[in-house]
């Protein structure tokens, strides 16, 4: 391979790989947010183990 | 499957207890992960194998890389972020959310982009069905010294341009396949149907073009491949051509703006890390797309080696002729052929598998929030006329070319002015921009910041409404392919016009349920009275 092929592939991969595993370690450092804004909470009805809640 | 039925825990006492009349809660990925792994299963698809390294090699070579970031960062992930916002906060398929979004005209975008979505499916299964065949195919070199006749003579029967009904079992056979699985992915639901498929094929994929990259990068030639692919053409910067090009690859490489990722965002938690997610699978996308650059132009360079010729010279370096005839010849060239073509067409199909899915699924939604349908009776029901449209359409002889011309106009029209009319609508008509950024802010771990709008707005709009009318205009001046006028008539303008048909058909017929009775959470403007009174809406009353 030439040298400039060579630094285009290698910038390709930094670039893009790189963003790729910039953007993974960005989510498991804060995979969510700390406190999210009262309400919003999910219906678990047809989960596959039901979430049991004292009645 | 129903949209608003966010109940509060504290409201639900038991499974037992639950009023049957209650609308079911909606379907769900299992986590973060499941998403994920499915929204880079539907961006990761065809294209991105036969489509970007012929793309990236004509427009500027290495310095495409440029454009193609820019377009990545500027267009791609901001449109995903405006999907990924529009069907998590709406929390429905594109018909439904666009209806909460908008009111009852908006509804007929997300109709829109169902129906896009069905006729995509239609014709991609036949890719993927092809794709399948020339897997059994590589065990024993089938395509023999003449792969382009063996494609269009023996397999696919070609005939003239026209509407036939001789089918050719050759293709049938394997399309009903591909239908029968996706039918039966998509009864199984969200976590257990989509996501299962795509956390085992996803992984099998990387897996599989991993092995077939290493090995083209041990033939002779490879080298010389990759000098073509990567050599930078700096004057190909200053041609407009190429930063159109760079936009349309990044646009219909991800999936973004017919439905697909409202649909997906709409199955996540309702407190759900929004755009992080968003990043990795923009940047997973672009990541297998410059992986198959590398393996298909280290191929065509051992290729053009075996011929004595130049890079340059060698044709058929996208789409269909790369996949079924040239890389065909490639095998049959190649030591070993028959495992790298195995592992070749093993991951067309997956690739192509796992984004018939989504693409599939939007459809299913659509029909199961608007009709109450169960998910097994969308699957079956919609599933069961896209595959009969599709067998009568694309198994016959005149499959290929009403292919290919479905594709232009689906794609290059279709889904470009879903996009448009998406930024225009919601963004300038209703003016929701900040209500959108303020829903990823909240829930996000990554903000977006008013550039967002700015983006999503005025360059999206600017750059596709251009890419839309160029092509409208080329497309009836010129023609497409050498195509008698009457059938791009019949095929190309026919199915813009069936897909403006069902829009409004379907959009005009009654819900089962008021999709209007539901709030948005979190509350907007912040701090509004909605945060109260959002989820006792979004229960439907039912409790």
């Amino acid at each position: 391979m030439t040298p400039i092929a060579i630094v285009f592939l290698v910038l390709a991969i930094v670039l893009v790989w790189g963003g790729l595993i910039a953007s993974v370690l960005f989510l498991r450092s804060r995979p969510e947010l700390e406190q999210y804004p009262a309400g919003g909470d999910d219906d678990h009805r047809e989960d596959d183990a039901p979430i049991i809640r004292d009645t | 499957m129903q949209c608003g039925a966010d109940r509060s825990k504290g409201v639900t006492v038991s499974n037992a207890q639950v009023d049957a009349a209650a609308p079911r809660p909606r379907e769900q990925w299992t986590g973060q992960v499941g998403f994920i792994l499915s929204a880079i299963g539907s961006a990761v698809g065809l294209g991105n194998i036969w489509r970007f390294p012929g793309v990236a090699y004509e427009n500027g070579g290495g310095a495409f890389i440029i454009p193609y970031l820019i377009a990545l960062i500027t267009a791609g992930i901001p449109i995903l972020f405006l999907d990924y916002a529009i069907g998590h906060r709406f929390r429905g398929s594109a018909p439904m959310a666009f209806r909460r979004l908008g009111g009852k005209w908006l509804e007929n975008l997300g109709w829109f982009q169902v129906m896009i979505c069905f006729v995509i499916g239609l014709y991609y299964t036949v890719v993927i069905a092809w794709a399948l065949s020339f897997f059994v195919f590589s065990f024993d070199l089938r395509w023999g010294d003449d792969p382009a006749a063996f494609l269009t003579g023996d397999y696919l029967q070609v005939a003239d341009p026209g509407i036939s009904f001789e089918f050719v079992p050759g293709v049938l056979i394997p399309l009903a396949i591909v239908w029968i699985a996706t039918i039966a992915v998509l009864a199984a639901g969200v976590a257990k149907g989509l996501q299962r498929v795509n956390v085992i094929f996803l992984p099998l994929l990387v897996v599989a073009f991993l092995i077939l990259v290493v090995r083209a990068l041990f033939l002779d030639g490879a080298a010389e491949g990759l000098n073509a692919l990567f050599t930078p053409n700096w004057q190909a910067l200053g041609d407009p051509d190429v930063w159109i090009a760079a936009y349309s690859q990044i646009f219909f490489s991800l999936s973004i703006a017919f439905g697909i990722m409202i649909t997906y965002a709409s199955y996540r938690n309702r407190k759900a890390n929004l755009t992080t997610p968003g990043l990795v699978v923009a940047f997973a996308n672009s990541s297998f797309e410059i992986l198959a650059g590398i393996g298909v132009f280290a191929t065509l360079g051992f290729f053009a080696f075996q011929q004595g010729v130049a890079i340059e010279e060698l044709e058929g370096l996208t789409g269909v002729g790369l996949s079924f005839v040239t890389f065909p010849a490639i095998v049959s060239q190649m030591p070993g052929g028959p495992i790298f073509g195995a592992l070749f067409f093993g991951s067309l199909t997956m690739a192509g598998f796992t984004s018939l899915i989504s693409v599939m699924q939007v459809v299913s939604a659509g029909f199961q929030e608007k009709f109450g349908l169960t998910v097994r009776q969308a699957a079956i029901r919609v599933g069961g006329v896209a595959a009969i449209i599709s067998i009568v359409l694309f198994s016959t002889t005149t499959g290929l070319l009403a292919l290919d011309v479905a594709d232009q106009w689906a794609n290059n029209i279709g889904i470009v002015a879903s996009a448009v009319l998406t930024s225009v609508l919601v963004l300038w008509v209703l003016r929701r921009g900040p209500e959108l950024r303020t829903h990823l802010n909240a829930l996000s771990t990554f903000k977006v910041g008013r550039i967002w709008l700015v983006l999503t707005s005025v360059l999206a709009p600017i750059v596709l409404g251009y890419m839309l009318i160029s092509r409208i205009v080329t497309l009836s001046v010129e023609g497409y392919g050498g195509l008698p006028g009457w059938y791009l008539v019949a095929i190309g303008w026919g199915a813009i016009i069936a897909i403006l048909l069902g829009t409004f058909v379907l959009s005009a017929l009654r819900w089962r349920q008021d999709p209007e009775r539901f709030a948005p959470w979190p509350s907007y403007p912040p701090g509004g009275t909605a945060a109260t009174t959002g989820r006792n809406a979004s229960d439907g009353g039912a409790s």
